[in-house]
């Protein structure tokens, strides 16, 4: 229990600080939300009594003490430019980054396990070098590059998909988790290529410890030393890289959002941004802020369950 | 000792390794590693192998473990010789308890049923000095001395004729050191084990030892019992292996 308060308020801090960090930078940058409401109709006199009604004329902290206690309360503002309540906007949002996210962590994951193994396994073979060569290539590729190289091969060359053919979730889930596939491989790539060759060396490396001579010797065979010996100690590594390559896929699948226009949380983050929409912006800092710090939990939790040496005490 | 069984014949062993160090404009160079190494051990004996770092010590107790490719002729009795290391904290897989550790052999082995192989665990752990509670213990939780201890006791399971222990004493410190070799020592006397001791120390090796053989650059330069060895050597190597270790005859 006192672990899990610790963690809580760890969580609470880590949100406060960054909702804090992200309201301060809204006020270096320039431009301001009155403004671009108004456009063109902005007269002095106008766009004056505007922020004062809008409180844009108070102190930076006192705007964000407003923001934040509303917030608490569980009221995310009104959107300046769509004059509609924040949180209509972004919940139905939450669910297209997050099943993108999940794709893309699911294949990494079912990508990087079974090659890391294998070319641990035949480490030095002609597949093992080919494969090396394909991470290194594939590893220098950012994902939004990647998904514009996808989208000319499988969609304009093979025609596997429609680019910009967007089918919502409420309307067709199997069409949408379908269109997401090619997003989800263009954010998976290059992180899967990172975990295979972290694999394939903390299982070579971890291969070298005595205790793997010992498991030979006692009579078990090669493929039992290694699920049953050397595997779940050369995770270890493997799970942490993991559990980064996933908080930085949430911020990953805010640009290939854009490549494949996927109405998701990064395409209304960036329309906000550009118009100084705070509320919405604020809301979806929040939202992408938490989820990184459940998986962080989540990778926490793991990590203490495959390596005994941790224990979540 | 003279009509005691021969567990161990190791006849003109040759091992060498390809060097992969020049790259690849390099010539293909093999690195002799063994050099016509041969010896007998018999039942009951402890045999010590003495020889500096990177003399081929090690790879001599791989090769009849049967883990590297070798020429030459290995002959044994025992089926599963068995090997204890120098570094307790490596030898043992950390993310196993120490009971699943200790019963591994015997599942491999076979014809034990669970609660048999159990209460063999716990027989083990008591003859090699430890608490049977230890089984629920991940190595970590252990000490270099018991880590050491459950070492030995994982190597006996299958209960081999012949145990080939690398430098067990060398990461331990002096008092633990005199423990495991006391251990060692009684097993070999309550279970007839044969053992292979290598060892850079020469004071050990002196106590634990009837036989030693001397090994420099892959080769075994002298061989014979310990008091003949010791101070009636004939080989120069030997002579200054023994002035540095403060031995001095």
């Amino acid at each position: 229990m006192r672990y899990a308060g610790k963690k809580l308020l760890t969580m609470f801090l880590t949100l406060f600080a960054v909702t804090l960090f992200v309201f301060l930078a809204f006020h270096v940058i320039s431009g301001d939300p009155a403004s671009s409401m108004l456009g063109t109709e902005a007269t002095p006199a106008k766009l004056e009594a505007l922020r004062e009604e809008m409180g844009l004329n108070d102190p930076v902290l006192v705007q964000y003490g407003r923001w934040a206690g509303r917030f608490l309360m569980g009221d995310m503002g009104t959107s300046y430019s769509y004059r509609m309540p924040v949180s209509n906007m972004v919940t139905d949002k939450i669910p297209v980054t997050l099943t993108l996210t999940i794709l893309a962590f699911l294949m990494m994951v079912l990508i990087s396990i079974p090659l890391g193994i294998y070319t641990a396994k035949h480490a030095g073979g002609f597949i093992d070098r080919t494969i090396y060569i394909l991470n290194q290539i594939i590893m220098a590729f950012p994902p939004f590059f990647s998904g514009i190289l996808i989208t000319l091969l499988f969609g304009k060359i093979f025609k596997l998909f429609t680019p910009g053919g967007y089918i919502s979730y409420e309307k067709d889930f199997s069409g949408f988790v379908g269109y997401l596939f090619f997003p989800a491989l263009a954010i998976a790539l290059p992180k899967a290529a990172m975990a295979v060759k972290l694999l394939r060396s903390s299982v070579i490396s971890e291969s070298r410890l005595d205790y793997v001579r010992t498991a030979y010797s006692r009579g078990n065979r090669t493929n039992d030393v290694l699920y049953k010996h050397v595997l779940k100690n050369a995770l270890i590594p493997v799970v942490t890289f993991l559990g980064m390559a996933l908080t930085d896929m949430i911020a990953g699948s805010i640009i290939i959002e854009q490549v494949f226009s996927i109405p998701g949380l990064g395409r209304i983050l960036l329309i906000s941004i550009s118009n100084r929409d705070y509320p919405v912006v604020m809301a979806i800092i929040v939202c992408i802020c938490l989820l990184v710090l459940i998986v962080n939990m989540i990778v926490d939790l793991v990590y203490g369950l495959i390596d005994p040496r941790i224990s979540v005490k | 000792m003279t009509d005691k069984k021969e567990i161990l014949r190791v006849s003109s062993l040759n091992v060498s390794f390809q060097d992969r160090s020049r790259g690849l404009f390099g010539k293909n160079n093999r690195i002799q590693v063994l050099k016509d190494v041969s010896f007998s051990m018999k039942e009951g004996e402890i045999l010590g192998l003495v020889g500096e770092s990177g003399s081929g010590k090690s790879t001599l107790a791989k090769a009849i473990l049967g883990l590297i490719p070798y020429e030459g002729e290995i002959s044994q009795t025992s089926s599963y010789p068995q090997m204890i290391f120098q570094d307790p904290y490596g030898s043992l897989n950390p993310a196993k308890k120490v009971g699943w550790i200790l019963e591994e052999p015997l599942r491999l082995k076979g014809g034990l049923d669970s609660a048999q192989r159990k209460q063999r665990v716990r027989e083990m752990l008591i003859r090699v000095g430890l608490d049977e509670s230890i089984a629920d213990r991940y190595p970590n939780q252990l000490s270099g001395g018991q880590r050491q201890r459950v070492c030995i006791a994982g190597a006996l399971m299958q209960e081999p004729a012949l145990l080939i222990a690398d430098e067990p004493v060398s990461a331990l410190d002096v008092t633990i050191q005199a423990q495991i070799l006391e251990l060692l020592k009684r097993l070999h006397k309550e279970m007839g084990l044969s053992i292979l001791f290598i060892s850079h120390d020469l004071r050990v090796v002196y106590q634990m030892c009837d036989n030693v053989m001397i090994m420099k650059g892959g080769q075994l330069v002298e061989q014979g019992p310990v008091e003949e060895v010791y101070f009636h050597h004939q080989n120069e190597y030997t002579a200054n292996l023994l002035k540095a270790a403060g031995i001095n005859y």
